[in-house]
């Protein structure tokens, strides 16, 4: 198995192709994401971050090229192939949290579980509750999610995308609805989970301080990447 | 491959969990189905109590199907080729008189499968007398045994006992009371042409209408025949038949069969056959009404909470929820609305039902069939998932990647 969590081959985006309305929002991506790699994608607000996102988190198909997860083509599965690898190799952490409100903190971080084999098991409990222990919420496993602070919500949605163990870990905006302090201490979280559970994180954010404290940095601008840089303060 | 145990697991952990989450949205809606499944029930029991009531007393004093003998016509020569002929008729008088062969009837009749009480009935115009006091009955001669097989006289009567033959008779109670009688008294009966015979009354009864508590007087078959002239003879065939409102189908049948008249009794109470055909129709649209309005609330309490949870659809469609287990959670929710509005529904329409029969007028009993509420609760279940079809195809359609941006 290669040292290669994803690798972007040619990658291009077009919204409403073959329409007056058509857009193509990313051009000619190449990119390799490495095992335990954190990166930090930034770029203006429309230069196609999201999108790219989405297509790396397979919600969506790119319109050119090949997605390699794990050495696997993605391009032509189908919605149950995606579905499945979604629950099996990807975490997601969404700017808005998006915990679901009808279950407790310790039943959200165990959602991934849930939905991939019923009910949980005793093991996968405790995973839940080490996870969450890791994230500081430890007492807060039984609240619901609307009884806790953004902030603490971010963290049991980063505990949550953490339960399945997934080579890959992808956040978009995490941060952009925190304050600047707890924004930082997320964000730390990160680097943390980083180093201590050795898998890779693509972060999206425009918070440039943020951006920095990543070892590494991609930057896109109309859909193309304009720099990919390794931060001096990184050892690669 | 995903085990179908755990994935159901999940779905209904699920689906239990919006319903519970949206706790006001759900109470409402689950009072609508309870609402209007009381009302199917209630509404149902009663019409159908109320039919088989008036059907039952209907049919309790009279036979299901009545085998006469071919009235009498005029018979006129056939007339030879391009002849014409003016004709003045006037139709014949029907007289009283025997079916012919109705032994042969008879025994036929008494092997068929769906009948299963045929009573051979000789019955006649005459005067009571007593005292002074005269009447015209009916007179019905019977084989007491076949006869109550038919219609139990037993059961409606108020004094003595039902025994013919010996020169005993019963008589209605209206009629005991026109010629001041009682059990044990003497009775004249005049079939005309000087054919008398004095019998003792052994029994009164009150079948509870009117016209046949006055007139109907029962007789031992032989001595009716000879009262009416007809040694031998009987005048009707009774019959019952196993599914009554197979009676009109059954009449068409022994007619071919035995070339007979048959009547049945869908013919001869054809307004009320017709009445009760309109209350169940107006039954029918109510229930269809009440049952189509339960379903488009299901419909938009669930397509409301589709929308609500947009967000919360897209991020288990991201964590790897499959399409089919989101199509799932909300027909589980629809099926699970109708399940449980139309237990306690069922539950309140029954009890309504009791205190019609404790409190209201009185007038019949209300039975509870034992499968209306199960049944109803089945055809609202099934409503439910139904009704949820749309908005849970809705919810598995969204794009995980839109939804999850749905602010």
């Amino acid at each position: 198995m290669s040292d290669e969590v994803l690798c972007l081959q040619g990658i291009g985006k077009t919204f409403n192709q073959g329409t007056p309305l058509e857009s193509t929002v990313l051009r000619d991506i190449d990119l390799r994401l490495g095992r335990g790699e954190l990166t930090a994608l930034i770029g203006p607000s429309g230069s196609g971050k999201s999108t790219l996102l989405n297509l790396i988190g397979l919600l969506d198909v790119p319109s050119a090229g090949e997605l390699y997860l794990q050495g696997r083509p993605t391009r032509d599965s189908d919605d149950t192939t995606r579905t499945h690898l979604r629950n099996q190799a990807l975490g997601f952490v969404f700017q808005f949290h998006h915990l679901i409100s009808a279950f407790s903190v310790l039943e959200n971080v165990l959602m991934p579980l849930i939905i991939r084999s019923g009910r949980p098991s005793a093991d996968a409990v405790e995973l839940a509750r080490s996870l969450l222990r890791e994230v500081g919420l430890e007492d807060l496993a039984d609240k619901k999610p609307t009884e806790i602070s953004g902030g603490q919500q971010q963290r049991v949605a980063i505990a949550r995308a953490l339960i399945t163990r997934p080579p890959l870990l992808l956040a978009d905006e995490p941060t952009g609805n925190l304050d600047s302090k707890t924004a930082a201490s997320v964000f730390e979280l990160f680097r943390r989970i980083n180093e201590q559970f050795g898998c890779s994180i693509l972060v999206v954010t425009h918070d440039p301080r943020l951006a920095a404290s990543c070892p590494r940095t991609v930057q896109l601008v109309d859909g193309r990447i304009v720099s990919d840089e390794l931060s001096k303060s990184s050892s690669g | 491959m995903r085990p179908l145990l755990a994935s159901a697991w999940t779905e209904w952990l699920i689906a239990l969990r919006f319903l519970l989450d949206n706790r006001m949205q759900t109470l409402l809606i689950l009072f609508g189905i309870t609402v209007g499944s009381a009302v199917i029930v209630f509404i149902t029991a009663l019409i159908t109590g109320l039919q088989e009531n008036v059907i039952e007393r209907t049919l309790g004093t009279q036979a299901h199907i009545r085998i006469l003998p071919l009235d009498e016509f005029n018979r006129l020569a056939p007339l030879p080729d391009d002849a014409v002929s003016l004709v003045l008729e006037s139709p014949r008088a029907q007289r009283l008189r025997s079916i012919s062969n109705w032994q042969d009837v008879v025994a036929v009749l008494d092997q068929h499968p769906r009948l299963p009480a045929v009573s051979p009935v000789v019955s006649g115009p005459a005067l009571a007398l007593s005292g002074v006091a005269r009447a015209s009955v009916a007179l019905i001669g019977m084989d007491p045994e076949r006869y109550e097989r038919i219609i139990p006289v037993s059961d409606d009567l108020i004094a003595g006992a039902f025994r013919v033959g010996a020169g005993h008779a019963v008589i209605g109670s209206e009629l005991a009371g026109d010629l001041g009688l009682d059990v044990g008294d003497k009775l004249r009966l005049d079939g005309g042409d000087g054919r008398e015979a004095v019998v003792d009354i052994a029994g009164i009864f009150e079948l509870g209408v009117r016209e046949l508590d006055a007139r109907y007087v029962y007789l031992d078959l032989k001595q009716a025949q000879t009262l009416l002239a007809l040694p031998g003879g009987v005048t009707v065939i009774d019959t019952r038949v196993d599914e009554i409102f197979a009676a009109d189908e059954l009449a068409r049948r022994i007619e071919r069969l035995t070339g007979l008249q048959a009547e049945s009794w869908m013919q001869t109470n054809g307004q009320l056959l017709n009445a009760l055909t309109s209350q169940s129709m107006t039954t029918e649209m109510i229930r269809v009404f009440v049952g189509i309005s339960v379903a488009f609330g299901i419909a938009s309490v669930l397509a409301v909470s589709v929308v609500q949870r947009t967000r919360e659809i897209g991020i288990l469609r991201a964590m790897g929820s499959p399409r089919g287990q989101i199509l799932r959670v909300f027909l589980l929710q629809g099926g699970l609305l109708g399940l449980i509005g139309s237990g306690i529904g069922g539950a309140v329409g029954w009890g309504l039902v009791q205190i019609f029969n404790i409190f209201g007028p009185g007038l019949f009993w209300v039975p509870v069939e034992p499968a209306l509420v199960p049944v109803a609760m089945l055809i609202a279940t099934l409503a439910g998932v139904l009704a949820a079809a749309v908005p849970a195809r809705r919810a598995a359609r969204y794009d995980p990647a839109v939804a999850i941006r749905y602010v």
